[in-house]
């Protein structure tokens, strides 16, 4: 499968419409991970500016700012585009720049597939942020639109809303088939399952995840749109129907979407860490065998998120249990990453810093979820600022401080030119004190009673807000540094070698950086050796 | 070789995603009867038939709290006339419920009734309803609707208090409305 459709284009034409007709029309895995790439690193900006919105109306008690419906807005679609249009696509675009040159295929499976799962994206993404210039506004029930606030009490730019993740699910489940797929069947001879990098196995997991619960989500909105105007009564009390099920459907779907956005941050963790110890990374199979559980136990912990909606005390009782039981595979893989750098030969450049900041930070949301699963512990932080501490940890230095380790870790073999470490190392560093200034007093908030998506708050929160808020607007300048730092390498520096760091093991790593617009397209021999071995580096 | 593969694989993975799309729809009707066996969403059951006291010595006592709600567009004045009621397991009890039409039209309504904590529910065994039936109230009537029920011995032993809640919805008079059918 090399037939390119941008071969076909005639190259005479007007540079715009060949411009257009290229990035419109490509084919290659590389180019579109390219573009899911600039999509999310532009949408995170969007979610960002609204973030800076509450924010900014947090600072300080009382209405400054905006009204409180315009308030619910900026939550709702913060989380939405950070959820849908920053984390999910930028891991697909890891995806599809590296799993093919990871398991040493000439592309993706379905190039024609990858084109059009792309282009879906940018189109539900202007329909979800259209509702903002609505009349009526934009969606403003929280990126769980719970029913009836939905349904019976949404917007009319509801339905803008349905057909987006409409849109953005049949994106995600067409990725993640091609994902699969090419796992399947362009794996190099030799690459056997258990010799995948870790990263790969990270995504087919997730994959399969977001092939099983994506169509849920699907489902759970076309009921609700069949509410909002078909007649039909799903989650309407007064039809016979039941607002409790929207949330088992919608939590059903919501808990392995959470793991979703981390798994594939575990796999960058477990590819960065090794480099730069130089030492193979520990207990791989436990790492896949870890990862597959955590998956698993994603499927039946859904009830965790309800347990104020008065479940019976075993429903209670199992749902704590079985969350509590995550915290084992996940303590199996952050300890193996701690017996990875034990002994070695540690640097720290910024992915190294990046990829260490992911780890701790994110073990200190894992604490506070197990916190949170805690049945009579949980009907006091529920619905208070401290699960938004507890997610923003596991998200922010967990699912985003991953992706920028990846970004480090692979912009030289992308661009051919080293990042400007000096300045890495700035944006490591005050992004880890932002990050920490912005969340971890919501933690003290959550616990002292703050309620969570509202507007004002007693004057008692004021002091953990404003720090919260100061921290929050040099968490977005540190991210505008990093935007400045990857342009500048994309446009020149200086030249990285094939090999970019020292201690990095794999086929990426053999092609010569930057990456030619196609690679393998003879699959590499392997003669039967492990890929992280040197033997196969030769070319 | 390869291609044919890619093919199969690719219909399975289609395949899946259509399943468990379906399956999203196919967890209605699992909640619905998972809800029944467990009384999880505090539905109760429908119209039941009174065998008389099973147990009239024991001594336990559980605290009922009537509750009663308008549902959105519902023009009605509804209350319950005792907000509390101590009953013994067994042992039938009649309470009343207080309506009146505030509208100056003829309005129907049909009450959902709803029952926390859930499991409760299995327990409360109603043998009269007003919410078994809609009820309609012509401008500025009003009327008592009462409920005749008995709470059986299994009731869980933690649960001392448990509150039955109506909620009143306008019954909608476009034909091919479902509504609820307890």
């Amino acid at each position: 499968m090399s037939a390119h459709a941008e071969d076909a284009i005639p190259r005479q034409r007007h540079p715009l419409i060949s411009f257009a007709a290229r990035w419109l029309l490509t084919t290659n895995h590389k180019e579109i991970g390219t573009l899911y790439l600039c999509l999310s690193f532009t949408l995170f900006f969007i979610a960002g500016a609204l973030a800076m919105g509450v924010r900014a109306e947090l600072f300080a008690p009382g209405l400054q700012l905006v009204s409180p419906n315009f308030y619910n807005q900026l939550v709702t679609l913060h989380g939405l585009v950070m959820v849908f249009g920053a984390v999910m696509p930028a891991f697909v675009g890891l995806a599809n720049w590296m799993i093919p040159m990871m398991i040493g295929a000439p592309d993706m499976a379905l190039p024609r597939l990858n084109n059009f799962s792309f282009w879906i994206l940018p189109f539900a993404f202007t329909l979800l942020l259209s509702s903002l210039f609505m009349e009526g506004g934009a969606p403003n029930f929280g990126w769980t639109f719970y029913a009836p606030l939905s349904t019976t009490y949404g917007p009319p730019s509801t339905d803008y809303f349905i057909l987006g993740v409409h849109m953005m699910g049949v994106s995600s489940v067409l990725g993640a088939i091609n994902i699969i797929v090419t796992i399947f069947n362009l794996r190099a001879p030799g690459m056997t399952l258990m010799k995948m990098p870790l990263f790969v196995w990270t995504w087919l997991i997730t994959a399969f995840m977001l092939i099983m619960v994506m169509p849920v989500l699907a489902g759970v909105v076309t009921m609700m749109l069949t509410d909002r105007h078909f007649g039909t009564s799903f989650f309407q009390a007064a039809g016979g129907g039941d607002p409790v099920m929207f949330q088992h459907i919608f939590w059903f779907f919501g808990h392995p979407e959470v793991y979703i956005m981390i798994l594939p941050g575990f796999g960058i963790a477990s590819q960065i860490i090794p480099t730069f110890a130089r030492k193979k990374l520990f207990g791989y199979k436990s790492m896949v065998i870890a990862t597959s559980s955590i998956a698993f136990l994603s499927f039946i912990v859904w009830g965790h998120h309800m347990f104020t909606t008065g479940m019976p005390l075993v429903a209670q009782l199992f749902f704590m249990y079985a969350t509590m039981l995550i915290a084992v595979p996940t303590g199996v893989k952050v300890f193996n990453w701690v017996s990875t750098m034990w002994r070695g030969s540690l640097t720290f450049e910024t992915p190294m810093l990046f990829a260490l900041g992911f780890v701790i930070m994110f073990t200190i949301g894992g604490f506070s979820g197990l916190m949170l699963a805690l049945v009579p512990a949980d009907f006091q932080y529920h619905d208070t600022f401290f699960v938004v501490a507890h997610f923003h940890y596991v998200l922010y230095p967990g699912a985003i401080f991953s992706t920028m380790a990846a970004v480090y870790y692979w912009l030289p073999k992308w661009t051919g030119h080293m990042y400007d470490e000096r300045l890495g190392k700035i944006h490591f560093w005050t992004a880890s004190i932002a990050v920490n200034l912005t969340f971890f007093p919501m933690h003290f908030s959550g616990l002292a009673g703050m309620p969570r998506r509202i507007v004002d708050y007693p004057v008692q929160f004021t002091d953990f807000n404003m720090v919260s808020s100061i921290g929050a607007g040099l968490l977005g300048l540190t991210q505008v540094l990093f935007l400045y730092i990857v342009v500048k390498t994309i446009r020149g520096g200086e030249p990285a070698t094939d090999r970019v760091w020292e201690g990095a093991e794999g086929l990426e790593w053999t092609v010569p950086s930057p990456a030619p617009h196609h690679t393998f397209q003879t699959p590499p021999d392997l003669h039967g050796d492990l890929v992280t071995e040197t033997s196969v580096r030769a070319e | 070789m390869i291609r044919s593969r890619k093919l199969k694989h690719t219909a399975l993975l289609v395949l899946l995603a259509v399943g468990m799309f379906g399956f999203a729809f196919a967890l209605v009707p699992l909640y619905t009867v998972f809800c029944e066996l467990t009384g999880l969403n505090g539905r109760t059951a429908g119209q039941e038939s009174y065998a008389g006291p099973v147990v009239a010595a024991s001594d336990r006592q559980i605290t009922i709290q009537f509750l009663a709600h308008v549902g959105n567009g519902m023009p009605w004045e509804f209350r319950p006339t005792e907000h509390r009621l101590q009953v013994r397991p067994g042992e039938m009890h009649t309470t009343m419920f207080y309506a009146r039409n505030r509208a100056t039209r003829t309005v129907a309504g049909q009450a959902v009734p709803s029952v926390t904590p859930g499991q409760a529910a299995l327990h409360l065994h109603k043998i009269e309803c007003f919410c078994f039936t809609q009820q309609e109230l012509d401008a500025g009537e009003e009327m008592e609707m009462p409920v005749a029920f008995y709470v059986d011995e299994d009731l869980p032993k933690e649960i001392r208090t448990f509150s039955l809640s109506y909620t009143l919805f306008p019954v909608d008079s476009t034909p091919g409305t479902k509504v609820a059918d307890n």
